[in-house]
C-alpha cells in the first residue's frame, strides 16, 4: 500500500491551537500544500497578521515575519522589494485586512505589488471574542452587536473581493470556501492560480476564503460549515473575479 | 484496499470527517484523548474506498490514507 494522503512538508508537525473545527486548520495546510508542490518551501517569506492566524510562523517551516495588526500588505511589500526572488504570501483575517488594514491592502493592490494575499473571512474578530468586524452579516449576533449587526447603524458588510478587483493594480482575485470536499477541490485551484501569478512575475494575486468559526458563532463545527453554505454564500459568490487560468 | 490511519492524539472531535465521508464510515465516538477530545474512528475498514475526501477535510491533519 502506498501512502496516498499526507501532511505537508512545508507544515511543521505539531498541533494546532485552533478550535475544533475552525477552518484556519484546513486553510493553513492547504497553503502549506502549495508551497510544496510548486517547491517553495526554501524560497518562501511569509507575513503573519494579528488575529487566531497569529502563530503562522510557528506552523509554516518557512521564514515567517509578524506584522503590526492590519499591516501584513505593506510589510510584505517591503520584504518582496528587498528581495524580489522570494515568494511573498500574507495570510490575514478579516478584522485584520478589512479593519484595521483596509489602507495597506488597498494600495498594496492598487500598486500592484507582486505578493500573494490569503485573506480568512470569518465574520468576526475571532481572536478577540466575536466582536463586529466590517465583514459581519446583516442581523448577525456579535458581542458588539448582541441584537444583531443593524444595516443602518453599522452598514454593510465588505466585499474585499470585489472591491479588490476594481483596481487596475490587481491581477487575480478570487473568493473560495472550504466548507464541503467539492468547494475544497476548487479552493486548492485558486490557491494554485494565485501562486502561479506570483512566481511568473504577473503582479498582485489575492484570495479570500470564506471560513467558519464555530466558537464564536456559537454553533457547532457541522452548523457553522452548514452557515458558509447558507448565509456567506448567498452574500459572498465563489468565484475567480479577475485573472482566471493563464 | 484502502487504509486510513488516525492520529487520534490530534484530533478534537470536531466531525468533519464523518460529514466528508461519501460512505459514511466514520463516527466520533465517547472515548477522549489526553487533550480531552471524543476521537473519530472508523469500524468497516473494508468498505473505505481511500477517497481521502476525510483527511482533506479534518482541520486538524489526524487522517493520512493509503491505497
Ligand atoms: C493595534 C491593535 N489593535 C487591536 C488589537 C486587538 N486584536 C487582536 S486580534 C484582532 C482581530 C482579529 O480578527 P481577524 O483578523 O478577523 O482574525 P480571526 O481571529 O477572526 O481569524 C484585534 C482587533 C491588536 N492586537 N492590535
Ligand atoms: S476563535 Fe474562531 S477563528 Fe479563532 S481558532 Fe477558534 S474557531 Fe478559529
Ligand atoms: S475531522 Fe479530524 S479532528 Fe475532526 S473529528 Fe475527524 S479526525 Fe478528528
Ligand atoms: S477515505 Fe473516503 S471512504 Fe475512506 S473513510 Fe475517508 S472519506 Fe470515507
Ligand atoms: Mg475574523
Amino acid at each position: 500500500m502506498k501512502q496516498t494522503f499526507k501532511r505537508p512538508k512545508a507544515l511543521v508537525d505539531i498541533p494546532f491551537h485552533f478550535c475544533p473545527g475552525c477552518h484556519h486548520g484546513i486553510i493553513h495546510r492547504l497553503v502549506a500544500e502549495c508551497i510544496d508542490f510548486y517547491g517553495l518551501r526554501e524560497k518562501t517569506i511569509g507575513v503573519a497578521s494579528v488575529g487566531c492566524s497569529v502563530f503562522l510562523y510557528d506552523y509554516f517551516n518557512a521564514d515567517v515575519v509578524e506584522a503590526p495588526h492590519g499591516r501584513a500588505a505593506a510589510v510584505a511589500t517591503g520584504v518582496k522589494r528587498a528581495s524580489p526572488d522570494n515568494f511573498v504570501f500574507t495570510y490575514q483575517g478579516d478584522g485584520d485586512l478589512a479593519a484595521i488594514g483596509t489602507a495597506e491592502i488597498i494600495h498594496a493592490a492598487n500598486r500592484g505589488e507582486r505578493i500573494t494575499v490569503i485573506f480568512v473571512n470569518n465574520t468576526v474578530f475571532g481572536m478577540t471574542g466575536g466582536q463586529m468586524a466590517p465583514t459581519t452579516m446583516s442581523g448577525q449576533e456579535t458581542t458588539t452587536t448582541p441584537f444583531g449587526r443593524d444595516l443602518e447603524t453599522n452598514g454593510f458588510p465588505i466585499k474585499m473581493s470585489e472591491l479588490l478587483t476594481e483596481l487596475p493594480g490587481s491581477t487575480f482575485v478570487a473568493r473560495a470556501a472550504v466548507n464541503n470536499p467539492k468547494n475544497l477541490m476548487k479552493a486548492k485551484k485558486l490557491l494554485k492560480r494565485a501562486f502561479e501569478v506570483q512566481t511568473n512575475g504577473e503582479g498582485f494575486s489575492f484570495v479570500e476564503f470564506l471560513s467558519a468559526c464555530p466558537t464564536n458563532w456559537k454553533m457547532t463545527p457541522k452548523q457553522a460549515t452548514e452557515r458558509v453554505q447558507e448565509e456567506m454564500i448567498p452574500y459572498f459568490p465563489l468565484g475567480v473575479f479577475k485573472g482566471g487560468q493563464e | 484496499m484502502a487504509m486510513i490511519k488516525f492520529r487520534r492524539e490530534r484530533c478534537k472531535g470536531c466531525g468533519m470527517c464523518v460529514s466528508a465521508c461519501p460512505k459514511n464510515l466514520l463516527v466520533v465516538g465517547s472515548k477522549i484523548n489526553r487533550a480531552g477530545y471524543p476521537m473519530a474512528r472508523i469500524d468497516d475498514m473494508k468498505s473505505c474506498t481511500g477517497c481521502a475526501l476525510c483527511a482533506e477535510m479534518c482541520p486538524d491533519v489526524v487522517i493520512t490514507v493509503f491505497k
